[in-house]
């Protein structure tokens, strides 16, 4: 224990002192690869100089005074109290500088309020703990998630070594793809919760609000790939919902959406109606979204509430109890194979979804057919075989 | 001491403390509420302090070695409830309590029943707040903002988090009223409101802040409570109501509420700096002002922790634009107490090192500050590691130095008995080095892009999360040194005896009664020698006259 953290220690003081251990670790903010972005980046500079030549100024003069007017150099101190002069000098010359700082911030906030003029747009839904884009003009949305290698190594004491991991927690299953050279408008809302969108690399952060639409606009300058993640607080998985934009030529933009069956620019002319390829439309089905909580819950059948359980046990469940339900026991998730609380009744199980235990959260903001369906999943999986829970059981034990 | 007893000697209520526990129940002496509050905010610095040390940890290392990420994002909401609750506001009502009467000479607080009661209720309110770590589900585990809707998805603990709120909220009101109506009704016929020390100024100001925004806080965590259980929708969007009119409630109690936890500071330097440089704080009246004027701008600055949430344009320039002006101020404070320091005769015990250190570090916490006033530049700082080193360097190098400077410089008084200087100067100089430490990588992590309130991080980051986690653990530990100092020397008296005027450059009515100061002083009001008050002197005018 001991001679591991002396190597820690070891490597942390040659990356940052000498260096040569490896790259120093990132320390200041990307200029990023669009105008506003550099824009950004120079007023951060520009305040920071002017932060450390005012540190200068008050802590040399504090430092001088500390070594030159302690008593044994200076044993009698002088009895000046005030000075109106110096007083409003230092009061004055402040305001100066924060105009001086004030007029440049000014101009940026306007340019980035400024959304008009877009060539595309695209919305952005912030979900526990996914992301949603929709081209709104193309006609192709899908979902966005943590990529599953990022996910495995990240589950407690998962005994892989994160830091083989190829852009460990920065990744994701399907990125967000731009073209380059264009104005693209971002409209930003949440289905839960808040959530806040950011790409350091390409535009600061937005919230995405529920009940609100919230917009910016980005123009990115060259192809690439950027990395950001969620940015406000967003419950257990914060810290795990990443967003990757794939910057490309917009040739091969419009390749893409051909390839996503969406609409490219010419067919958005002819106003066809385009397919919407079905992997979206399956994926939409899994997430609560409004339309589906409209649908009636008298009906569902077993294998209605199977199907629905899965996809709403793979995005809540999975990732403790694992894929197949075998839990990681070692780590304090149980298996849900042949377990007791599955077997038991229905009325416990129901209970600990609702109000969770120890390191199970809550389950109570899902609705009561997306509980009853997960709960009917995994009493029907893995071998289990114990029957059906109604949305109604769970909306009585509410 | 003369000037302390120059009334009639008539006293046949000079008693003595109750024994044993009672004492500590029933007592409505402000020294005795000034110690319960001190020994209770010391608890709850090493509670959060645990708390921080649980998420230092598992941040050492990317990946995740120890908590869930749930119990994680439990412990960053714990962590700051406790200590801006529990740590830091109930530590400067302690310093109140023992110092406000002595330094306007008065016998002891307006309403002292009042004063027992807003104590005793903290022990409740932590209790219940604290309980909820033990529940299936867990503690609140939504920021310690609580911002709906998703503080509303918290489970059993959602009640105990709103009524643990609201007892803290009465607790600091009826606080408050104390301070304020005993500095107006109850100073020494010759203490003008000018003459005041400026540490009694301070609190008069935060207690108008207290009393302003407490009843918001109230109000917006009872809008919570029945959007959660009575089917009200304020803040959900779904039944009408508006997620982001919680937050702009919220700051507008929030952005005074952080100088509620730094103007008691502001009042403690202005009256250590003084003492050990030997010379009169310079420009006593522009201090006054410049605190008032911070007062007022914090009401019309609440926006701007919330530049992403999408505000129109005018709204943004405005609140940047206010919320730059609050350099002015503050900068004026700074600058004061350099000119005090400046030409003085400066010796460095322990409180003023505590004292200069919170200079040096308070003034790099405002620079950062002053960096995230800029809107546009916001967008990339807010939610980052560059807010969390930033907030840490006003409130811990900030608020808890001052704390820890007025613990050594007023202990002596309370207790009669030094502490060990050699003892505080080492912890001192460990703290300083383990907070910037801790606190300073975390400037570099943010600004390359790390957020926030993550239990887990890209290992681009690693290197500033190591170092700031042995800074964390470094720090904590050192704290050690310092309860064992004030326990051992101090309240168990191993340190030698203390004489009535601890420090030879300090002026102020607490050290002309003995050391320590009897259980009740100042039952008749002192005639108050000049060369003690802080403000403006009767013989301003000889010392105008003959400059050094």
């Amino acid at each position: 224990m001991f001679t591991r953290m002396n190597r820690t220690l070891l490597a942390v003081m040659a990356a940052s002192v000498t260096g040569l251990a490896h790259a120093v670790a990132p320390y200041n903010m990307s200029p990023g690869v669009t105008e506003t972005t550099r824009e950004v980046f120079g007023l951060h500079m520009l305040i920071f100089y002017i932060c450390c030549a005012i540190g200068v100024v008050v802590f040399g003069a504090m430092i001088y005074s500390i070594f030159a007017h302690r008593r044994s150099v200076h044993p009698k101190p002088a009895d000046f109290h005030e000075s109106l002069k110096v007083e409003i000098a230092w009061t004055v010359a402040p305001f100066v500088i924060l105009i001086a700082m004030a007029i440049p911030a000014a101009g940026t906030l306007i340019e980035m309020d400024d959304t008009s003029g877009s060539d595309l747009t695209v919305k952005i839904t912030g979900y526990q703990w996914m992301w949603e884009y929709e081209y709104l003009d193309e006609e192709v949305s899908f979902l966005s998630r943590l990529s599953q290698e990022s996910n495995q190594a990240r589950q407690l004491n998962s005994g892989i070594d994160v830091t083989k991991v190829e852009n460990y927690l920065l990744d994701v299953d399907e990125p967000l793809v731009l073209p380059v050279g264009k104005k693209i408008r971002l409209l930003l809302t949440a289905n839960d919760v808040i959530h806040s969108w950011w790409v350091p690399e390409i535009t600061g952060k937005k919230d995405a609000i529920p009940g609100y639409v919230n917009k910016m606009w980005v123009k990115i300058d060259e192809p690439g790939v950027y990395r950001g993640q969620c940015a406000e607080l967003c419950g257990r998985d914060h810290g795990f919902m990443p967003i990757v934009v794939k910057a490309v030529e917009p040739a091969e933009f419009e390749q893409w959406v051909a390839s996503r069956g969406g609409k490219t620019d010419t067919q958005v002319a002819d106003s066809a109606p385009a397919p919407v390829a079905p992997i979206e439309v399956a994926a939409l089905g899994n997430i609560q979204l409004a339309e589906s909580d409209t649908g009636s819950d008298a009906g569902m059948s077993k294998e209605d509430l199977v199907a629905k359980g899965e996809s709403v046990y793979k995005q809540n469940c999975a990732a403790c109890h694992m894929p197949n339900g075998v839990g990681m026991p070692p780590a304090g998730f149980p298996s849900l194979v042949d377990a007791p609380k599955v077997k038991g009744p229905a009325e416990d199980q129901i209970m600990q979804v609702l109000k969770g235990k120890n390191a199970m959260p809550p389950f109570a903001y899902l609705s009561d057919e997306d509980i009853a369906a997960v709960i009917t999943y995994t009493r029907n999986s893995w071998g289990n075989d114990y029957g059906v829970v109604e949305p109604a059981a769970v909306a009585a034990q509410r | 001491m003369s000037h302390a007893a120059t009334h009639d000697a008539h006293h046949d209520h000079d008693h003595g403390p109750e024994k044993g526990i009672m004492r500590w129940i029933k007592t409505t002496n402000h020294k005795d509420l000034g110690t319960l509050y001190l020994w209770f905010s010391m608890i709850m610095f090493f509670i959060g302090g645990l708390m921080s040390l649980v998420i230092r940890a598992e941040l050492f290392q990317p990946g995740l070695q120890f908590v869930h990420p749930e119990f994680f994002n439990q412990m960053t909401t714990m962590h700051a409830l406790v200590m801006i609750f529990g740590g830091v506001m109930p530590a400067f009502v302690g310093l109140a309590n023992w110092m406000i009467p002595m330094m306007i000479g008065c016998s002891d607080l307006a309403l002292p029943r009042v004063n027992n009661w807003g104590f005793w209720i903290l022990p409740f309110a932590f209790t219940l707040l604290l309980s909820t770590l033990f529940m299936d589900g867990g503690s609140p585990a939504g920021g310690w903002t609580m911002y709906p809707p998703l503080v509303l998805q918290t489970g059993d603990a959602f009640p105990f988090l709103i009524f643990a709120v609201h007892l803290m909220g009465i607790s600091s009101i009826t606080g408050a009223i104390n301070v304020i109506v005993t500095i107006l009704n109850m100073r020494a016929p010759q203490m003008t409101l000018l003459k005041m020390p400026l540490f009694v100024w301070s609190w008069l100001i935060t207690a108008y802040l207290l009393l302003a925004v407490m009843p918001v806080l109230a109000g917006a965590v009872t809008m919570l409570l029945t959007d959660k259980y009575f089917g009200t929708s304020f803040f959900t969007a779904a039944g009408g109501g508006d997620p982001v009119m919680f937050q702009h409630i919220f700051w507008f109690f929030g952005h005074p509420e952080v100088y509620i936890l730094i103007l008691p500071a502001f009042g403690i330097i202005s009256t250590i700096i003084p003492a050990f440089a030997r010379k009169r704080l310079f420009g006593y009246d522009s201090m006054v002002y410049a605190m008032a004027s911070i007062a007022f701008l914090s009401f019309i600055v609440w926006a701007h922790h919330m530049f992403t949430v999408g505000m129109p344009l005018a709204g943004e320039l405005f609140f940047m634009f206010a919320t730059m002006l609050i350099a002015v101020p503050t900068g004026v404070k700074v600058f004061n107490w350099i000119a005090t320091m400046w030409r003085g005769s400066m010796t460095f015990e322990t409180p003023m090192l505590f004292a200069l250190g919170f200079v040096f570090l308070f003034t790099i916490g405002g620079f950062s500050g002053l960096m995230l006033a800029i809107a546009p530049v916001d967008f990339q700082y807010h939610d980052s590691y560059f807010v969390v080193a930033h907030f840490h360097y006003v409130l811990v190098p900030g608020a808890v130095f001052s704390i820890l400077a007025a613990i050594y410089y007023w202990i002596p008084k309370w207790t009669g008995h030094m502490y060990s200087e050699k003892l505080g100067q080492i912890h001192f100089w460990l703290s300083a080095i383990a907070i910037n430490l801790t606190f300073f990588p975390q400037h570099f992590s943010g600004l390359a892009g790390m957020p926030r309130r993550i239990p887990d991080y890209a290992t681009q980051f690693t290197d500033w999360n190591v170092i700031s986690s042995i800074g964390a653990f470094v720090y904590f530990v050192v704290q050690f040194i310092w309860a064992y100092n004030m326990i051992v020397y101090c309240i168990m008296k191993k340190g030698e005896a203390a004489p009535s005027r601890v420090w030879d450059g300090a002026t102020g009515l607490e050290w002309t009664v003995p050391s320590p100061a009897p259980y009740h002083t100042f039952e008749t009001p002192p005639v108050i020698d000049e060369s003690e008050v802080q403000g403006a002197h009767a013989d301003e005018h000889q010392a105008e006259a003959n400059p050094a």
